[in-house]
């Protein structure tokens, strides 16, 4: 039963990393419809950064948390509307060539300057010990991103739903030619709305420094899963994402916990749970079908 | 639109950027009955310069093997077998088929005399086929696999600096006898895991010890997450002493940074790795790892010879030599002096030059190149990563418990291998 829990939370800690990539995805996705390739990239650009930021200029982790997200959504919002933004009306695939292109960009930049090994990041102290919940402790710092996390999801929920911006933009994301019918600019929050998407995989990043091997290519590595989510979640949904994040966590610590005597099985769990999801349901679990455009 | 058939063909079209084309024509120099081939030798470096093993290899071996061109042409002088030494480089992106067409070229166009490294258990098996194919030397230094010199082995193919069996036979039974007796074994699902996990294993127990679990973590491990393994350790019963880890370059970073996360060491379970460079370490920080135990197959700061040698390659590089560079230089120079001696590059009278000829040098320590399987043996090391407070300068972070004697560092020949 210990065991069980240790892996359940587990699971929502990885998850986590998921829900908050995903959520970026989703809403540019949703937006833009762009599938950002770069996304990856931008996560690894957010645990490099907060790296940098200490070795170079001392600056600690909890600031690294405000400042990283802010740098990345302006850079975001400047690539948007230095590049993206010329494509959007040509096929979908110039826009998944061009991010694709960035990120090989971003990470050889990256690995030109600091290499291929990992750079060591520390835990902030304050987060380094454990909590005890009786029938296990638990690392703090996990905890804490979990709580993070979960926070940061319901903020967005709040905002989207809540707010007259975050009406606005769900609407156009979710119906831009209608949502245009009424009169609303729909174009005025495509920047934003791109920028606040790389913010959130900036963030994911500088969560990840102290518990992940920072390296220029940390991202590659998870964004695959990271698009396997927004699939799972179905695409463009804002709702589907997050879920499929923290699921696809839980699925990957329950696999790898009970289903180690079949290893092919817990190496593609993921893989197998999209092909199933989509034979069943082609749009995602939270997803629509769009008529052909 | 439909998403997965724009995903689908940007993939293939990722695909098609990546494939490197193998070209093959231009066929073997002209050899005539000159001494050399074309005049000249002519050495290639073949290994990663972009990727994972990029920093404990790469480029800065190739630098190693310049200056022991340098050195063999200071040491010869006018007597040297040839005025013009040259390196060709390539990099094989750790892929088999790159590396595989990159070799036929080295050998065939770039007109190699020998191709040297080749991490990457995979590509290093391919490149020894081809090294066969085409009957000319290839001295592996970067691979693992303990294939090459068994069912794998041929003619003119050499295992420099290390394997599988060294790894699990320094620490696995040093750790054993000196550590504890209870393993849990943690390894990449995949060729050098299973290979790691199995001759761990079979070190562990001819120690006495007892591997009382083991899993095969996925590999690659896209979640970056090990904590499932870890968190089973100190629950087995009996309960482990020691966590071996097979992991390597980010994968290990990541089991270290989650080891510590979860304190393990305060609950009583020690670390051992499978396998680690200095690199490894530098980029853990020698406080993540302090105490950890693996086998090294040269040190930097082991001794004065040692050091000078450091010395020197960081004034090249900026950096300090991991054993794979070290093993690179030494590479190149036993080559340069079998060629040396033989009046010859010719690959069959090379191989005889080279054949049960006892060597010592920076990097090997009462080395033989062994003519029954064509090991390279040598003395072989037990490194213990130091407290941070022991650290004294950049670079040097462990202390050598014990040096393991060339003869037990490696294994016996294996029957597996006719050459």
């Amino acid at each position: 039963m210990t065991g069980f829990l240790q892996n359940t939370f587990n699971g929502l800690v990885s998850g986590a990393f998921y829900a908050l990539l995903a959520l970026g995805l989703a809403v540019i996705f949703g937006m833009l419809r762009v599938v950002n390739f770069a996304h990856g990239a931008f996560y690894m650009l957010g645990a490099f950064g907060a790296y940098v930021l200490l070795t170079e200029a001392g600056v600690p982790f909890w600031a690294a948390l405000v400042i990283m997200p802010l740098g990345l959504a302006l850079l975001g919002m400047a690539l948007e509307r230095a590049f993206i933004h010329r494509l959007t009306r040509l096929d979908p695939l110039y826009n998944f060539l061009l991010t694709f292109g960035l990120t090989l960009i971003l990470q050889d930049l990256v690995k030109l300057r600091y290499g291929v090994q990992s750079s060591p990041y520390e835990t902030p102290s304050a987060l380094s010990g454990s909590v005890d919940f009786g029938l296990f402790d638990f690392p703090t710092y996990r905890v804490f991103i979990l709580g993070f996390a979960v926070a940061v999801c319901v903020g967005v929920w709040w905002a989207l739903t809540r707010t007259r911006v975050g009406m606005v933009v769900r609407a156009s994301t979710e119906r831009p030619e209608l949502t245009r019918a009424f009169g609303i600019n729909v174009g005025r929050w495509v920047t934003p709305v791109f920028g606040f998407g790389i913010g959130l995989a900036g963030l994911a990043g500088v969560l990840a420094a102290p518990m992940r091997a920072v390296n220029p290519l940390m991202g590659a590595d998870l964004i695959i899963v990271v698009f396997a989510v927004v699939v799972i979640g179905g695409l463009g949904s804002i709702f589907g994402s997050v879920a499929a994040g923290f699921g696809i966590g839980l699925v990957q610590a329950w696999g790898e916990a009970y289903l180690s005597a079949f290893p092919i099985v817990s190496q593609t769990i993921v893989f197998i749970v999209m092909a199933v999801v989509l034979l069943w349901r082609p749009a995602g679990l939270f997803g629509r079908e769009e008529a052909p455009a | 639109m439909s998403m997965r058939r724009t995903v689908g063909v940007a993939a293939a079209s990722a695909a098609a950027m990546m494939v490197v084309a193998g070209c093959g024509g231009g066929g073997p120099q002209s050899g005539g009955d000159e001494k050399l081939t074309g005049g000249k030798i002519v050495l290639g470096v073949l290994n990663d310069q972009s990727g994972a093993y990029s920093e404990l290899s790469g480029k800065n071996s190739v630098k190693a093997v310049e200056m022991a061109i340098a050195d063999f042409k200071a040491k010869h002088g006018d007597k040297a077998v040839a005025k013009d030494i040259t390196v060709e480089t390539a990099d094989h992106q750790n892929k088999p088929d790159v590396a595989n067409s990159k070799a036929q070229e080295m050998y065939d166009r770039q007109g190699a005399d020998i191709i040297l490294d080749v991490p990457t258990s995979s590509a290093a098996l391919r490149v020894a086929d081809v090294a066969k194919a085409k009957k000319k030397l290839y001295f592996n230094i970067g691979a693992a696999t303990t294939d090459l010199t068994g069912k794998s082995c041929n003619k003119y193919t050499f295992h420099y600096a290390y394997d599988t069996y060294m790894l699990a036979n320094g620490t696995g039974k040093t750790t054993t006898e000196q550590v504890g007796k209870n393993w849990y074994i943690l390894y990449p699902n995949y060729a050098f895991g299973q290979d790691m996990e199995k001759s761990f294993s079979t070190a562990i127990t001819a120690a006495g010890g007892k591997v009382v679990g083991k899993d095969g973590a996925p590999f690659p491990n896209t979640s970056g997450d090990f904590s499932t393994f870890l968190l089973k350790a100190p629950t087995l019963n009996p309960k482990p002493d020691v966590l071996g880890t097979m992991q390597a370059g980010a994968e290990l970073v990541n089991v270290v940074k989650q080891y510590n996360e979860f304190k393990l060491r305060d609950k009583g379970v020690g670390l051992a790795v499978g396998l680690m460079f200095i690199t490894d370490i530098h980029s853990l920080t020698p406080a993540a790892l302090a105490g950890t135990t693996y086998t090294d197959a040269w040190y930097w700061n082991f001794d004065q010879q040692n050091r000078e040698f450091a010395d020197r390659f960081q004034k090249e590089t900026g950096t300090r030599p991991s054993f794979a560079h070290a093993a690179n230089y030494s590479a190149a120079m036993q080559y340069l002096e079998a060629v040396q001696a033989a009046g010859t590059d010719d690959a069959d009278t090379v191989v005889k030059e080279l054949e049960g000829k006892e060597v010592n040098d920076v990097f090997l320590r009462n080395g033989k190149i062994r003519a029954e399987d064509h090991r390279v043996i040598h003395d072989a090391y037990l490194a213990q990563v130091k407290p941070q407070s022991e650290v004294t300068e950049p670079w040097d972070y462990v202390k050598i418990l014990k040096t393991i004697p060339a003869a037990e560092a490696f294994r016996t020949p294996s029957p597996d291998c006719k050459l």
